[in-house]
């Protein structure tokens, strides 16, 4: 370009440039291209603001919650929301703003350990089905289709019954209760990838199976399968809840959300807020997890998502 | 001695109206040497280069009264045996790059897969032998290119990393299926000049499948010209323009020429 107003771009256009000049301009330039994507959609934005927030309270609870989550103060028992206790007090004089920032913890970890456990499970199952067919596929296919038959909760409840109340406990039920779903996705996107020509090129290389699913099946679906998990969040996070209601997940004194709502289901006529803010958090942070599972679908997969 | 002898090979596909034969008694042999397989679409010419390499996937079988490799009967062997032949004796250049080069690896870890999957070697030798592989498939930068996805490269780049994978762990027999029908004319020669001068250097046997004609004459010492699953013709490169077989006459009436002074260019009737 011989015009000498090109000096003054602005930021904008040196990032959005067609023909960028150096290689740092372009990887700049395509990360605000994905930024661009991302802001195209508010829903995204907060879902994630919602998860960074969730991140950052949990890593400084100590600092923000102000009050001992479990140091019990029975004179102030059942205070309503104010000035000391701006959450309010429950049954046993402790700081529902404590308990729900501690909570954050306790949430995230039963989140990500499901994730890590039943996530890989799923897509080993549904990978190696998918890939061999015949009867591998209809043995696993057929142990995955008993999982799905029996709703979430009350197969994790069985576990957890099964293996004793506790969080650990209460997260290896839900993951065995949700690993099936991450196998039909894994198993769908296996069989189109399967016979694929880079595949057979693979198999002419004389690659055997194992090498072939792991190193050339499984990169290809994990960003299918990153989206499906962070939607799946949210419902792992009320199936914890629903089991820390129903007594066999995290037990007291723990701040677990359900468990904090189930022990304030005794007072909600009169002192609402006991049940009502841990519900409020569990909302929260489910939301968050579902708008920023929808954004990264639309990022990761475009043809799912409508273009605008 | 021959490395690859191949009589009366057959595959077949069952419909429901009975077994089709899309392989039907192919013979031949190869030497060190350059063979052309040409024919129609549905000539059978892949499948023959598949059966080879035991990748015809059930329900297809494959027949033939002899297969042998190098002393090896390959309808004999195991699959697993069949996978120590497959990319370190036999290896198959395929018809285009864009769909048989792995879209999430990148370029230099899909080469060096071809290695590992045969044998160890550490990190840093196997690095510098898939650098120097790249370099062999004139590659310039070939650093750079290594770390690039397969998406970020051009068609006729493409296949010279898809030839630099299929020939990294040094096989004896190369068979191309169409390596370059899907890239431009003026990227075919490079590719091909690319193929001829590793086949020479290291003295490998080539099955170079195509449907061009010209090309194959050109570039192969013998030719099997294929129709149905059979072979109708095998003569040696430079005889071509005398064949007899009225099918392979007809096939060469059918190559436009640049000085053409016919009105209209003779097309191969289908009847079947």
């Amino acid at each position: 370009m011989t015009d000498t107003t090109v000096t003054t771009i602005s930021t904008r256009d040196w990032l959005l440039a067609d023909s960028p000049a150096s290689r740092a301009q372009a990887r700049l330039g395509s990360a605000y291209r994905a930024y661009l994507t991302l802001r195209r959609n508010p829903l995204t934005v907060i879902g994630a603001l919602i998860i960074l927030i969730l991140l950052l309270l949990a890593a400084l609870a100590p600092f923000i919650a102000g009050a001992d989550p479990i140091a019990q103060d029975l004179p102030n028992r059942l205070k309503p929301p104010g000035a000391g206790h701006w959450m309010g007090t429950d049954e046993l004089g402790r700081d529902i703003w404590a308990r729900v920032i501690f909570g954050t913890r306790i949430t995230l970890e039963i989140v990500v350990l499901v994730a890590i456990i039943a996530a890989p499970v799923g897509l080993l199952v549904g990978a190696v089905a998918g890939y061999f067919g015949g009867w591998a596929d209809r043995l696993l296919m057929g142990v995955t289709d008993i999982f799905l038959a029996m709703p979430k909760l009350i197969l994790a409840l069985a576990f957890t019954a099964a293996l004793g109340p506790g969080i650990e406990h209460a997260i290896i039920a839900i993951a065995i209760a949700s690993w099936p779903g991450y196998a039909r996705i894994a198993r769908a996107e296996t069989l189109t990838i399967r016979r694929s020509e880079f595949v057979s090129a693979v198999q002419l290389q004389g690659a055997s199976n194992t090498r072939i699913i792991v190193s050339h099946i499984l990169p290809l679906l994990t960003s299918s399968l990153i989206v499906r998990v962070t939607l799946d969040m949210a419902g792992i996070i009320l199936t914890a809840a629903g089991l820390g209601f129903l007594g066999v997940g995290a037990q007291p004194p723990q701040p677990e959300w359900g468990a904090m709502i189930s022990a304030g289901r005794s007072f909600i006529l009169n002192q609402w807020w006991v049940a009502t803010m841990p519900g409020f958090a569990i909302v929260i942070v489910s939301l968050g997890f579902c708008f920023l599972g929808d954004g990264l679908r639309d990022v990761l997969d475009p043809r799912s998502g409508e273009r605008r | 001695m021959s490395l690859l002898e191949v009589e009366d090979l057959r595959v077949s596909f069952p419909t429901p109206r009975g077994p089709v034969e899309v392989v039907s008694g192919v013979s031949f042999t190869l030497g060190r040497e350059r063979l052309g397989i040409v024919g129609e679409s549905g000539s059978g010419k892949s499948m023959t280069g598949r059966a080879i390499l035991g990748l015809i996937r059930p329900p297809g079988r494959v027949v033939a009264r002899r297969l042998v490799f190098d002393g090896i009967d390959l309808l004999a062997q195991s699959e697993t045996a069949m996978r120590k032949i497959r990319g370190a004796r036999i290896s198959m250049v395929m018809q285009d790059p864009k769909f048989s080069l792995n879209p999430v690896m990148t370029i230099g870890d899909q080469i060096a897969e071809a290695v590992k999957a045969h044998r160890r070697m550490p990190r840093a030798a196997l690095r510098q032998r898939v650098l120097d592989m790249l370099v062999s498939v004139r590659i310039d930068e070939p650093a750079r290119v290594a770390k690039l996805y397969p998406h970020e490269v051009s068609g006729g780049m493409g296949q010279r990393v898809m030839i630099a994978m299929m020939l990294i762990p040094e096989p004896d027999l190369l068979i191309a299926d169409e390596p370059t029908s899907a890239l431009d004319v003026s990227v075919q020669r490079q590719v091909l000049e690319i193929i001829d001068d590793l086949v020479k250097r290291t003295g490998m046997g080539l099955i170079f499948i195509s449907h061009d004609l010209d090309l194959v004459a050109g570039y192969c010492d013998r030719i099997l010209v294929m129709r149905n699953g059979e072979v109708v013709e095998e003569c040696a490169a430079r005889d071509l323009a005398q064949a007899r077989h009225p099918y392979t006459r007809g096939l060469l009436a059918a190559v436009p020429r640049i000085d053409e002074s016919r009105a209209e260019l003779p097309v191969l009737e289908r009847l079947a």
